[in-house]
This record gives C-alpha cells, structure tokens and sequence, in this order.
C-alpha cells in the first residue's frame, strides 16, 4: 500500500457509526455479536457507488474469515460477492467484538451479520415496495436490483439515501433457509490471498507513512532481570539513532534505518548490565513434580456417581505432561505507532483492537477515544502471541521520536523468549474396567498454568513492557475461563458416557514463565492425555479402540465422525502394529460444544533411532453449517499438521534463570519432508448453527499420534513431545 | 554510507547505504518492495528468499555490497495480480497458505526449482523447501500449487 492509500485507509478520513446503546433491563437477547452492538449501521452499509460495506470486530489472521462473512452477508442481501467491502477490526469503525479467538469468528460475527444483513434486506424492499408501488411481497432481488413482476426497477444504491440503518436491530427478520443459499456452501477462493503472492501490501510489516523510523526493543536477559547500567551515550552517537528510550528496565531504540536499529539494538545489549535472579522452575520430569506439589487447591469441575455393581473392576492410572511450547509466528510481531497532539494511532496484529486500546489507555493516562487502534494482519498468530506487547513498544518508543511514527518489529529472540507460551501441564488420569470390559469409572485431575492472560481485563495491564517500567503496570493474576468452555480443564470432562467421573483443576494463576491462550488453550493436552487413556483402558478391556468409544458414547453427531474416519481409514478392528508401523485413533467435541473432530493417524517409528514419522492422517469433521467448505479444510489440515508438530518436537528449553530458546535452531518444527498426508472428511450439516474450527483438530491429533505409537510398538507414552530420544529410551 | 547500483526485477536502483547493510532492508524498505519478508534474520526460515543471478538466496544475511553487480528477482518481478506467472496464480488456485508470511519465499525457491527442473517429484520439492519454514502448516498445498505451476509451465513450453 503507498502512503497516500494509507492515509485514506486511516489516519485523514473519518467516519463514524452509531455507538450501541447500553443493553438495559428486559431488553431483548439478540443472536450472536449482535447483542452487544446492536445498532445496524454497525454492521452494514449500503453504499452509493453500488458497493455494500460490511464492519466486523473480527481480524483475519490466515483463517479465511474476511471472505466466509463476505459470503454470509452477500446470501442474505441478494448481492454478488463482489460487491462486498469488508472492514476489520478499528476501533474507529468496527464493532467491539472483543478478541478473534475460540474459534468463534463465525458464529459470533457471522450470526451477527446473517441478521443485521437480513433486515438490512427486507428494509431495503420495504423501501423498494413503496417507490415502485407494488407489495413487498412480489418482489424479487438480484445482486442488489429490485423488481417488480411489470419489470419497474430500482436498485439498492438508488434506494439507500432514503434507508436508515442508523436503528437498532430487532432481529425479527428470518434469514434464508440453506436451501436458498447461493454463496454460503461454497468453496470461495479467499480475498486476502492474491496480494499475498504478488507483493502487494498485505500485513503490518507494510505499512509505510511518511517519515516514519524504524524501532527495536533491547529485552532483558531473563525475567525479572533488573537493569543496572547501559551506555545509552555511545548508542545514540551510532549512525542513524534516533531515539534511545530507557525507562526503569524498558529499554528501546529507534533510528532513520532499520539495519541501524538493529546495530543500535546489538550495542545496547552488549553494554547493559542487569541484575538477574534464577526464577526458573527445573526442566524434565522434575517441572511437573513442581507444578503438581503447588499449593492450589483442586476444584471439582465434575463429578457424577453410580453404584458400580461388579467387584472385579481392574484399574489403571497414568500421568500425562505436556511442556511450555511457543507459538512460533514465522514473522516476529510488529507494530506501527504514530503520536500527534496527544493521540496515538497504532497499526496493530492484534486478536482484540478494543481489549488492546483498553490496556494502552492505562499506560498512558488516557481516554481510550484518544487511542485508535487498526488491525493490519500479521503472521499467523495461533493465539497470544507478541501482537499486542510490540504495539506498546512501538508507542513507548514513538513518544520519543518528536512526532515521527515508529514501526517496530521484534527480533527472532523476543518473540521465541517474550511472547507468552502455552502452559506447561500435568494431568493424572485413573480409571476402572468391569468384566464386560465397560469402562465404569473414570477421573482426571489436572495442573496448569493460565491460559488466558490477554490484555483488556478490567484491573492490571496485560502488556510485556507495561511491567518493565519505572512507574510499573502489574498484570493481575487472572482467573481462569469458566466452564463450559474452559480453560485448563477445556475438554478435561469425557464426552462419554461413564458410570462414574471425576474432574478436578489445579489452576496455578502464578507462572514463572508468562503463559497465554495458544490454540485450544488446555484442550490440546486434556484430549491428548483423556484420548490416550480411553486406548489404555481399551487395552485392559481386551477392546478395540474405536469400538469401546462408541460403545460408551451417545452423541450422534460424535458417533457420526468417528463411523465416517474409522470407514474412509480403513481401521480394523483389533489389528495391532507390526513393532514400525501402526496405526491410531482419537476423538474430541471441541469445547464439548463446538465442533466433532475424529482422526485416524498411521506412524511409522524407527526402532533405532527413535524418530516417529506421521506418515498419514484421515480426519472426519462436523462442524454445523460449512460457509466455505475448502477455508474450513484448509484450517483442520493446518491444525492436525501443526499439532503434529507440537506432539513430536516442541518444547521450550530454559536453564533456571534464563529462556535458552532463541532461534528456530532451538525450537525445531516439522519441516516439509516430515508432513504427512493428510484427508480430510467433512460432514456438513446446513441446519445446525456454525462451528469454528481452527482448534478442533489438535487435541485428537495427538492423542492419535500416541495410540498409533503404542499400536507399532507396544510401548506408551506419556511425556510430550515424542522426541527421537525419548522414543528410543522408551523402547530400549 | 556508499552508493549501490541494483538491477531489481528489470530495474535499475540507486541507494545509499553502508556495504554490510542486508539486502532484505533495502529490498523492503528503500524499495518499498512487500514481497521480501522478515522472518529470523538467521538464514532459518526463508520468508525472506529472493532471487540472485537466478539463485535463491536469503536476503536478511546477504550483505547489499555483494548483490550489487547481480541480478535480483523478488516475487513482484515474477508477475502482478492482473498479469499473475503461473507459480502466483497456481498457490492463489491452491488456496496454498493460511497467513501466507512463509509463501514469498516457498514461491521464489520453487521458481528456481522449475528453472532447472520443470518436472519435480512432489519428494524433489519437498526437498527443495525443506529450508522453509510454515507454521501455519500449508505444506502440503504448497507441493500441490509447485505441481500445477510445473504443469502449467510444461503446457505453455515456457520450461
Ligand atoms: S528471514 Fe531470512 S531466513 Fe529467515
Ligand atoms: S502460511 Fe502461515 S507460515 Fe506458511
């Protein structure tokens, strides 16, 4: 994008909506994030240049949402997909829709846009029936054209001076049955992705204004290090330095290039001295023992008893553990923050543009009107990452430019060392067998870490250098996210029916690493260990896997994708492994409320070497309505790729004082050659209600990866990741 | 600060810069070419992949003063989004990505391939991009859109 388009896009123009009124009393309860922007023109906006402008607080981070709520909003006005403009994320413009994250894009925005879109529809026929003369009734609407059976016209750009969508919705207005869809259903090639191969301007990274300088952050050694001195002199004598912030243990710097801010960066670090403390907890199997002798008391999430009739029940317990993994960004987070007369304008990757204002406010003592904050993609994200800690760097550092906007990228190390991980976790899991082989009694205890330290809680400021300053901002220990959906004990209760279950959380809020939503939150690992332990069970019952599932299971839709992977896999029932090669099965109702993932995954382990390959993967998903059929295989073929990833490599290596992990040479992730096949099955389901599904294959992935493993071999494990090393001591 | 004559996608530059200075910020930021991306300026990822003299090549260490004689080809030299090269057009009809930061450089790499080997196996281009790092897990598009762009280029005997 050149200057001029960006300054159109943002800074000089703008453009206001009608805030939402306060939800009063009795108010009525509308569908998805209509409820609390309930306002129309919100939403949409019919323009004159027969274009329609549709507003989401939702952020396009890769998974395709700009295009799947283009086809939502383009079936129920009667327009042609190309018609539509999408906005996301401003907090200028946009609604307030809190983070992009839960796979709940769709069924959050989407329903929202469904009925705003809806009614927009049936206001702009009244509007029609009225110029033509004719019943609303009788007439018909093509790609924004109304008419009459006698063939009078008018079109929604003639008619939208005349429309106010300036009221609040009521929602009254039925959308279209799937039947009359004509966009939604279909695999529609996304719009973000033309510009993204041929260099136009496509992420944060390219946002260019006029005089900007260039930003690097100079982070401490470890966490909690103190800074005791630093050659700010000799950094700012460096060609190009601009700027050198330093503020408590906050130190910056900016300059005309950005090679310079990274010479400026590199002498910094080399002359600062701190004070560093060891606040690391141990590595191995000793973090866990750690995390499990913590003082947090343990919660009861759920519990269900029925007499067991049978004495002779067999039982079994087994400790799953799961490390701190990193997110991983291909691109390190990036942010462009401009100061003028005391307002700060900052272009952010941001999951959440409100949330991210809210905690910038705090910082700088101001009105959150006094802030905007844009979206800009970034590298996919996959959850918490640095996005909203650089935007602070960028505007702490802008403050110190005399009005020069900054754009400041993070270095490999900040992002591997400093944007939050996912919890490291423990999860004990026993269970009991009856002489049918039916499982009769189950429990899962788990410990774990926040997992959602997201900025815009309502105390403390979630941003890293927030708590690095002089005058410094404390996170507040979070609480953790409430059931159903959950946080650390997200997908911790069995979807299957068992006589007896206990669920119970150690939610440890105190991290010595600072910990945050990576996809799934605890789902991944609390399906990784209940899916393992469902097969360990299996095998004590004398059953097969696939078939004790279902045996124990009464979900439909759930039965349905187990039925339709194990069908196109080819399992067979009983077949163990030939010591190499084997294969593996797992399920999960993401959330327990979201969408039905089952994966059938085929391994291959080298015995001497210890190295597991995933050779191939069938997965069966259901997840309610399909806007776009091919962005939703797109995200479960990434999820179970990456989740492979996770489960065979990542781990994030510290000693006790210091994050080792720097570079991807110490955070190996799978690489092409490693990548299995992958087949994906979808079972749409057009009358039921959308389902996300960036996070339903992760959790069932490896679980099924680790059944497949002891299918080949006979051995279990338990620890993540199957690294070759531990692979090869298992099986020595 | 020295003054550099590159020759980038057909065009000749001027810039002023010192020696040491990584292409990959000349690229990006005194060419205002998007297309080149930072990714861990370790030569680990290869978002920031161009090509010189044909050859890829990691931009974040390749220091300016040595690719100064050469020819240099980033993805907006291949084609533009109206007058797409079939490996663009192949990744776009793929759906080959999710955030697409990775997909400069598995483009370039791949065009290096299919200009010394117009018929890969899905192996020799897995092999080929095996230096290039997806996190978001599009490997397997992205062999399939390097298949079609290999086939599309066979069929216009442009390879
Ligand atoms: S940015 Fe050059 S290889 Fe990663
Ligand atoms: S598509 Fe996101 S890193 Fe490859």
């Amino acid at each position: 994008m050149n200057r001029r388009d960006f300054l159109k896009a943002s800074g000089g123009l703008v453009i206001g909506f009608t805030l939402a009124p306060r939800l009063a009393l009795g108010q009525d309860r509308l569908p998805g994030s209509l409820n609390a922007n309930r306002m129309l023109d919100a939403w949409l906006r019919i323009e004159p240049n027969g274009t329609v402008t549709i507003f989401t607080g939702k952020i396009e981070l890769g998974q395709g949402i700009g295009t799947a709520l283009s086809q939502i909003a383009a079936d129920e006005l009667d327009v042609n997909l190309q018609r539509i403009d999408i906005v996301h994320g401003d907090t200028a413009r946009t609604p307030n829709e809190g983070q992009t994250a839960g796979s709940l894009s769709v069924e959050q925005s989407g329903t929202a846009l469904r009925f705003a879109c809806a009614e927009g529809r049936d206001m702009l026929v009244s509007a029609a029936a009225a110029k033509l003369g004719v019943p609303a009734t009788d007439l018909r609407v093509s790609d924004g054209t109304v008419s009459a059976p006698g063939g009078a016209t008018v079109t929604y750009w003639d008619l939208a001076r005349d429309t106010d969508f300036k009221r609040e919705a009521t929602a009254k207005v039925k959308p279209k049955p799937p039947a009359e869809h004509k966009w939604v259903g279909k695999s529609i090639a996304r719009r973000d992705i033309p510009k993204k191969f041929t260099g136009g301007a496509a992420y944060v990274q390219d946002v260019r204004l006029p005089n900007m300088v260039f930003g690097r952050v100079v982070r401490p050694p470890s966490p909690g290090a103190q800074l005791l001195s630093v050659d700010e002199a000799a950094a700012r004598r460096l060609p190009g330095v601009v700027a050198v912030v330093r503020d408590g243990n906050f130190l910056a710097v900016a300059a005309e290039r950005e090679e310079q801010a990274i010479r400026a960066r590199e002498a910094l670090t080399r002359s600062a001295r701190w004070k560093e403390a060891a606040s690391l907890p141990p590595t191995g199997e000793a973090l866990y023992q750690r995390l499990m002798s913590s003082p947090a008391p343990g919660e009861t999430v759920v519990e269900k008893t029925s007499p067991v009739a049978e004495a002779r029940v067999k039982t079994l317990e087994a400790l799953y553990t799961r490390p701190y993994q990193s997110h991983g960004s291909i691109g390190p987070s990036c942010a462009v923050a401009h100061w003028q007369n005391g307002k700060l304008t900052v272009w952010t990757h941001s999951q959440g543009v409100f949330p991210l204002r809210a905690d910038l406010a705090k910082v700088f003592g101001l009105n959150p009107q006094d802030i905007r904050c844009i979206h800009a993609e970034g590298a996919g994200c996959y959850g918490h990452n640095g996005a909203d800690d650089v935007a602070l760097d960028a505007a702490l550092v802008a403050r110190a430019t005399g009005g020069r906007p900054v754009k400041l990228q993070w270095m490999r190390d900040d992002e591997f060392m400093w944007a939050p991980y996912g919890s490291a976790m423990a999860i004990k899991l026993s269970g009991g067998v009856d002489g049918q082989g039916n499982v009769v009694s189950w429990s899962h205890e788990v410990w774990s870490h926040p997992h959602s330290t997201r900025p815009g809680s309502s105390a403390g400021v979630n941003l890293l250098a927030a708590r690095h300053l002089a005058q410094a901002f404390q996170p507040v220990l979070p609480a953790d996210v409430p059931q159903p959906a959950g946080g650390a004990a997200r997908n911790a209760i069995p979807l299957y029916d068992f006589p007896n279950v206990k669920v119970v959380k150690h939610y440890i809020a105190e991290a010595p690493l600072r910990t945050s939503a990576l996809r799934t939150l605890g789902g991944y690992a609390n399906v990784f260990a209940l899916e393992s332990f469902i097969d360990e069970l299996a095998l004590v019952a004398g059953a097969d896997p696939v078939e004790l599932r279902l045996r124990h299971l009464k979900d439909a839709r759930a039965r349905a994708v187990i039925e339709a992977a194990a069908q196109r896999a080819g399992w067979q029932p009983g077949l163990l492994g030939d010591g190499t090669r084997g294969r593996g099965f797992a399920f999960a109702k993401y959330k327990n409320l979201a969408c039905h993932c089952a994966i059938v995954a085929d391994v291959e382990v080298d015995r001497k070497t210890g190295r597991v390959s995933v050779t191939r993967v069938v997965a069966a998903v259901d997840a309610g309505q399909i806007v776009n059929p091919d962005g939703v295989i797109n995200q479960i073929e990434g999820g179970i790729i990456q989740s492979a990833s996770w489960t065979l490599m990542e781990s994030v290596r510290f000693d006790r004082t210091r994050v080792t992990t720097r570079s991807w040479s110490d955070y190996p992730i799978l690489r092409f050659t490693d990548v299995p096949e992958v087949e994906v099955l979808l079972l749409n389901q057009p009358a039921e209600r959308f389902l996300g599904v960036g996070e339903g294959a992760q959790g069932p992935t490896a679980a099924a990866i680790a059944n497949g493993i002891a299918n080949a071999t006979g051995k279990r494990l338990r620890a993540l990741p199957f690294t070759a090393e531990r692979v090869k001591q298992a099986l020595a | 600060m020295a003054n550099f004559t590159l020759r980038v996608n057909g065009e000749t530059k001027t810039v002023s810069v010192e020696p040491d200075a990584p292409l990959l910020y000349v690229l990006r930021n005194d060419l205002e070419l998007n297309g080149p991306k930072f990714g861990c300026g370790l030569a680990q990822c290869g978002a920031c992949t161009v090509l010189v003299d044909g050859k890829p090549t990691r931009s974040c260490v390749t220091p300016v003063s040595t690719a100064a004689k050469a020819r240099i080809t980033t993805i907006e030299g291949l084609g533009t989004v109206d007058r797409l090269h079939p490996l663009q057009r192949a990744f776009i009809d793929e759906q080959a990505c999710q955030c697409g930061f990775c997909g400069n450089g598995m483009v370039m790499s791949a065009k290096a391939l299919l200009d010394r080997n117009p018929r890969p196996s899905d192996r020799q281009i897995k092999q080929t991009l095996n230096g290039h790092l997806c996190r978001c897990a599009s490997h397997n598009r992205i062999v399939r859109a390097v298949q079609r762009a290999a086939a599309a280029l066979r069929a216009e005997g442009r390879s």
